[in-house]
């Protein structure tokens, strides 16, 4: 069948007259970068900076394009993180440190073309398209709890299916220990990273880990594709670890022997183990870990205690048979 | 300058310093605090970061002075900000112990309401040990709460009945520990954040700046009245 636009809009609005959405964002952008910067001039105007961001939450208004999904059997009963919440506070440094940093510079990457590539212990290297990786298994949608290091946690449904799955595709060998992810990085598309960091992001998981059925390969959330601020086009989700277990933007599976470094093991090693499994029982030195400030739509917040696992013991805990969990935090 | 130039400005820098706060309240009652991400995370950092800012601005009255004479007037301010910075200091340690660390406002106003006015003190009392704790392990905890003590003591010393009874000399060398609650709110902000992000330079270049400016200002006063050589004991 035909498909015709309807003749009244193409009359009125030619296609050249229309601002292509990349070049109304930039605008957008500098826009604000402009009031920003000549709002800082006065003192007062110091909080006018603050105020554009709460009357009107920074969102990325994109025709975001739904994804197709099939029903899961991880669901939680709990109320919804809002997807505006869940896309305006993100802790992605490339971006900049600031929780809302993400959704306001994510918008320059460009998530097609994008490689990923299958590196080190596997039966064949080779490098396959996200889109030939997204369609390679049905997308579940599920919901899991999802908790941050700094003892804050949201509840977000993602769309995607098990890592291991994906593993299994890649046919590592017998030698293969664990799988390092390696997140995209560009000083191009990321102004604001700071220099402080060893870039690219790397995070690992154990084999064992990285095949529990758990482990989320994740191309969406809410139903739509990833938002770039929350990892697009691909990441994994480790719903019973610390949020930054959790790669973003990943370009490379890599596969090894040897426990791989990890970012923020590697910046500040007291604070951050390899393992980082949520436990309440175990404090960072910045935030006590036995209890979560639950981000949903509610404006009180409401301090829950935190489980074990993330209340994935169930599905985890045989993992970790016979570990001192406070010596492989 | 006119006496009611001065109740003008006064009112105007009242005005000035309750502002933030009046933007924390319309953000509040608007709704528009309930959509962010998290509205307590957002209230802390809102009032420790206004604390500095209103830090800042009564320590950068004397360098102000000192650069311009026809200034001279802006003295008259400095305690008067300075009492706003505790009062942004208090609001942020308020945050910290009704709102981040898990004093459960709701049960409490419910019981409240229904005619239990102890519903107030068994939720303190949930939290109390929690909070103990959180201040002996966290040095970012206990170097803000230090910060606090100084400007606490400097805020019940301020008015002039006191300046008076402990004498100039004696009120000026106490006050002087506000820029030790300076570095300390600056240090406090450091250890917060993460290793490696540098967010807190731009409060610590500020500082460094209001700190530098008296440095020179007494290198330059030392230089310009030349010391006078010291007589040698004559001797035997």
């Amino acid at each position: 069948m035909l498909l015709r636009k309807s003749p009244s809009l193409e009359a009125t609005i030619r296609s050249s007259e229309i601002t292509p959405q990349h070049v109304f964002e930039e605008h957008q952008h500098s826009r604000r970068r402009f009031l920003t910067s000549a709002a800082t001039l006065g003192a007062a105007a110091l909080a006018a900076r603050t105020i554009p961001s709460l009357i009107n939450p920074p969102t990325t208004v994109q025709a975001a394009e739904q994804l197709k999904t099939i029903s899961s059997k991880y669901t939680l009963d709990d109320p919804q993180t809002p997807l505006a919440k869940a896309s305006t506070y993100n802790n992605f440094y490339e971006y900049g440190t600031d929780k809302s940093d993400p959704s306001h510079e994510a918008y320059r990457l460009q998530t097609r073309p994008w490689p990923v590539q299958i590196t080190g212990m596997v039966k064949k290297p080779q490098t396959i398209n996200i889109d030939d990786l997204l369609s390679y298994r049905p997308l579940e949608s599920r919901v899991y709890r999802f908790r941050c290091v700094e003892a804050w946690s949201m509840i977000i449904p993602w769309d995607g299916y098990s890592l291991s799955e994906f593993i299994n595709f890649c046919q590592p060998l017998p030698s293969a220990k664990y799988i390092q992810f390696f997140s995209y990085n560009n000083r191009k598309v990321m102004p604001y990273e700071p220099s402080s960091y060893d870039w690219p992001y790397r995070e690992g998981l154990r084999m064992d880990e990285a095949m529990n059925p758990l482990t989320l390969l994740t191309f969406g959330c809410y139903g739509q594709v990833l938002p770039n601020q929350n990892g697009a086009p691909v990441r994994v989700i480790v719903p019973w670890k610390y949020g930054f277990k959790s790669a973003k933007a990943i370009v490379r599976f890599h596969f090894t022997d040897k426990q791989p470094a990890t970012t923020w093991n590697e910046a500040d090693g007291d604070e951050y183990g390899f393992y980082s499994n949520v436990n309440p029982n175990f404090d960072n030195a910045r935030w006590s870990q036995a209890h979560e400030r639950r981000l949903d739509s509610s404006l009180l917040p409401r301090n829950i205690p935190t489980q074990m696992f993330n209340g994935y013991g169930d599905q985890v805990a045989s993992l970790y048979t016979g570990m001192d969990l406070k010596k492989f935090y | 300058m006119s006496k009611r130039a001065i109740i003008l400005l006064k009112v105007l820098v009242h005005l000035l310093c309750l502002a933030p706060l009046a933007w924390l309240l319309h953000f509040y009652t608007s709704g528009a605090l309930a959509l962010n991400a998290d509205p307590v995370n957002y209230i802390t950092h809102y009032t420790g970061d206004w604390t500095l800012y209103t830090l800042f601005a009564s320590l950068a009255i004397t360098p102000i002075r000192r650069l311009a004479t026809s200034l001279g007037f802006l003295i008259r301010f400095r305690r008067l900000i300075g009492l706003y910075a505790f009062f942004y200091a208090t609001l942020h340690l308020a945050t910290y112990i009704f709102l981040f660390s898990g004093y459960d406002i709701a049960t409490a106003l419910t019981g409240l309401h229904a005619g239990h006015p102890s519903a107030l003190v068994t939720q303190w009392k949930l939290i109390w040990p929690g909070m103990v704790e959180d201040v002996l392990k966290r040095r970012f905890i206990q170097v803000g709460l230090f910060a606090w003590l100084l400007l606490l003591a400097l805020a019940c010393t301020s008015p002039a009945f006191i300046m008076r009874a402990m004498g100039g000399k004696n009120w000026q060398r106490l006050h002087r520990l506000v820029y030790l609650a300076a570095c300390a709110g600056v240090v406090h902000f450091w250890w917060l954040v993460k290793k490696g992000n540098n967010a807190p330079w731009k409060v610590t270049a500020v500082l460094t700046l209001l700190l530098l400016a008296r440095v020179a200002y007494t290198a330059m006063k030392r230089l310009k009245t030349p010391t006078p050589i010291p007589t040698r004991p004559s001797s035997v």
